[in-house]
């Protein structure tokens, strides 16, 4: 049987949702799976493994942590270091793979058991081809959002120890997000527009729809965030983010194959815009024909409507 | 060494300019981003022969960021990759941009390299250059694994931070910022570091005629790198299955109400 490390992200307590996933793809595995988290609080933390192993640290270090979840899987004799494919896992686990001396295989979509290794599935060209790969040695790999059943649960054993603080580059900030908004790579439900908006000052229907549902995040395509109206953190696509949320609105958008790659594993994807002949409306699942302008605060109106009564 | 600061050592004795800096910038040969692949005869790779490359277009901020550094500080800025015969010409495009000289790890099969045997051969021979500081693309935009740079400064035993969109340096001390889900994060660190280049840390300059020009005269080394064997097997590759037939439900805002109705009882995502 495999023995799997993987590192769990936590905040105040809490593990993140995409790390529970990571767990769950470990356990999908049939593999031991040892959980690893740092910070403060991290002794307290109930998850879903065989033991957990918290690292106890105030100081942020990607390079010292990466040690850290290094010698764990050294101790362990661990087959393979799984982390969510979020921000800090992406910076995380090539340093793992390094001092683990292995290959790191970022952002995978699928695992499975293949023999005595794991086989792992992840897009490659912003998703225009799908690769199955594996290691002939021990591996690293990053795991996509919503793509993993999360694993709850409680751990029997969790073995504190101090964090490392042989720090080569250190954190010594966090500017939070302000206003509770959504990253575009964590949200359920996003609302992106492009060039057809015409006018920066047009996003603002873009953000009153996403604000309507609550739980949605704007995105941006490229033309428009080149152009200067929206920041490069919403924008999707293959020089931005790409993400899979369960609700695409892509309003204004022709449907660049650029932009397409960073949103066509979306569960489902409408779209809005005024030319019918739209490279977009070959993707989307439901599509309207029209001018944005009119169609978007009238669908806001209606959201809101359709929420207040359910 | 620039010669002014050879001059002003030899007139008064001083030290040369401690920020006097040994650059490298990496970059990669990708297949252009409108490429759309086909699946190569053995199912194990895409089909290259009829795929147009490009600089990565990440590799376009790195190189900026390399420039902008040397302008700032004084130096010397490698362009380096680990390429083909062929990738000379995204070199020469790095030079003419304003990179002093490129450096080939020539490799017929670089395409088919893994993270691992990729940040080895790269950083042995940031070792070679003797550089201070490297930077590369956040990603290169063909496989998006973002791993080769902080690999390389692991391998190296260096400081290094991702997905940057800030950068600075005072001396030997450097600042980065980095975007995550949660927030803007400013790391601080000592060179040597390998710095990882996101969209939004600069805005990158486009070769000039005389650039284009100069660049004819600047020296590329080739070099017959050593490459650890591959650990990672291909099993196969795929295109992506193709999404269902979707439809439109009608013009204007009268399609509303049935949109709404589809995403609850059809999609049920609403």
């Amino acid at each position: 049987m495999s023995k799997i490390i993987v590192y769990v992200e936590q905040r105040d307590g809490t593990a993140g949702r995409a790390s529970l996933e990571a767990l769950g793809a470990a356990a999908s595995l049939g593999a031991e799976v040892i959980a690893v988290v740092f910070g403060a609080g991290s002794a307290s933390i109930a998850l879903s493994a065989a033991r957990t192993v918290a690292l106890e640290g105030e100081q942020y270090s990607p390079d010292a942590l990466a040690a850290d979840i290094a010698a764990v899987a050294n101790e362990e004799a661990a087959n393979a270091v799984f982390c969510a494919s979020t921000g800090a896992g992406r910076d995380l686990a090539p340093r793992v793979a390094a001092l683990m001396d292995c290959p790191c295989f970022s952002d995978c979509t699928a695992v499975a058991a293949d023999g005595e290794s794991i086989a792992y599935t992840r897009p490659t060209l912003a998703g225009k081809l799908i690769a199955n790969i594996k290691s002939t040695a021990n591996a690293v790999a990053t795991l996509r959002r919503n793509c993993f059943e999360a694993a709850e649960g409680e751990s029997a054993v969790v073995a504190a120890r101090p964090a490392s603080t042989d720090f080569k580059a250190l954190l010594v900030e966090i500017a939070e997000k302000t206003g509770g908004k959504l990253d575009v790579s964590a949200a359920p439900i996003i609302v992106s527009g492009g060039r057809g908006m015409k006018d920066p000052s047009n996003f603002k229907l873009i953000e009153d729809l996403a604000a309507a549902f609550g739980n949605a995040a704007v995105g941006a395509s490229r033309a428009v965030v080149d152009a200067g109206w929206r920041p490069h953190s919403e924008q999707v696509g293959q020089t931005g983010k790409t993400v899979a949320p369960q609700l695409y609105f892509a309003i204004g958008i022709s449907g660049a194959i650029q932009h397409v790659a960073g949103m066509k594993t979306s569960k489902v994807i409408v779209a809005i815009n005024k030319d019918p002949d739209a490279a977009i409306f070959k993707l989307a699942d439901y599509g309207i024909v029209g001018d944005a302008m009119e169609i978007v605060p009238a669908l806001t109106e209606a959201v809101k409507g359709a929420l207040a009564d359910a | 060494m620039p010669l002014a600061h050879l001059l002003s050592y030899a007139i008064s004795g001083d030290p040369p300019a401690p920020n006097d800096m040994n650059i490298v910038a990496c970059i990669k040969r990708v297949p252009a981003t409108e490429t759309q692949p086909r699946i190569a005869p053995d199912g194990k790779g895409m089909d290259h022969s009829t795929t147009e490359y490009m600089l990565s277009f990440y590799d376009e901020i790195a190189l900026e960021e390399a420039i902008r550094t040397k302008e700032a500080v004084g130096g010397e800025v490698t362009a380096l990759t680990l390429g083909p015969a062929e990738a000379t010409k995204e070199i020469r495009d790095c030079l003419a941009r304003g990179a002093d000289k490129g450096c080939l790890l020539t490799d017929a099969e670089w395409y088919a390299r893994d993270t691992r045997t990729t940040a080895k051969a790269l950083s042995a021979q940031v070792s070679a250059i003797g550089a201070d500081v490297v930077f590369c693309g956040r990603q290169a935009t063909d496989r998006d694994n973002a791993a080769v740079g902080q690999m390389m400064a692991t391998y190296l035993g260096w400081a290094c931070v991702t997905d940057v969109i800030e950068f600075s340096l005072d001396g030997t001390k450097g600042s980065a910022m980095r975007e995550s889900e949660h927030g803007i994060e400013t790391y601080t660190f000592e060179l040597p570091a390998v710095i990882t280049c996101q969209k939004g840390l600069n805005e990158p300059r486009y070769a000039g005629l005389k650039g284009i020009m100069a660049a004819k005269k600047k020296p590329i080394e080739e070099v017959d790198p050593e490459l650890v064997d591959n650990m990672t097997e291909v099993l196969g590759v795929e295109l992506p299955p193709a999404r269902p037939e979707g439809r439109i439900i009608g013009e204007g805002t009268a399609a509303i109400p049935a949109l709404l109705e589809a995403l609850r009882t059809e999609a049920k995502v609403f």
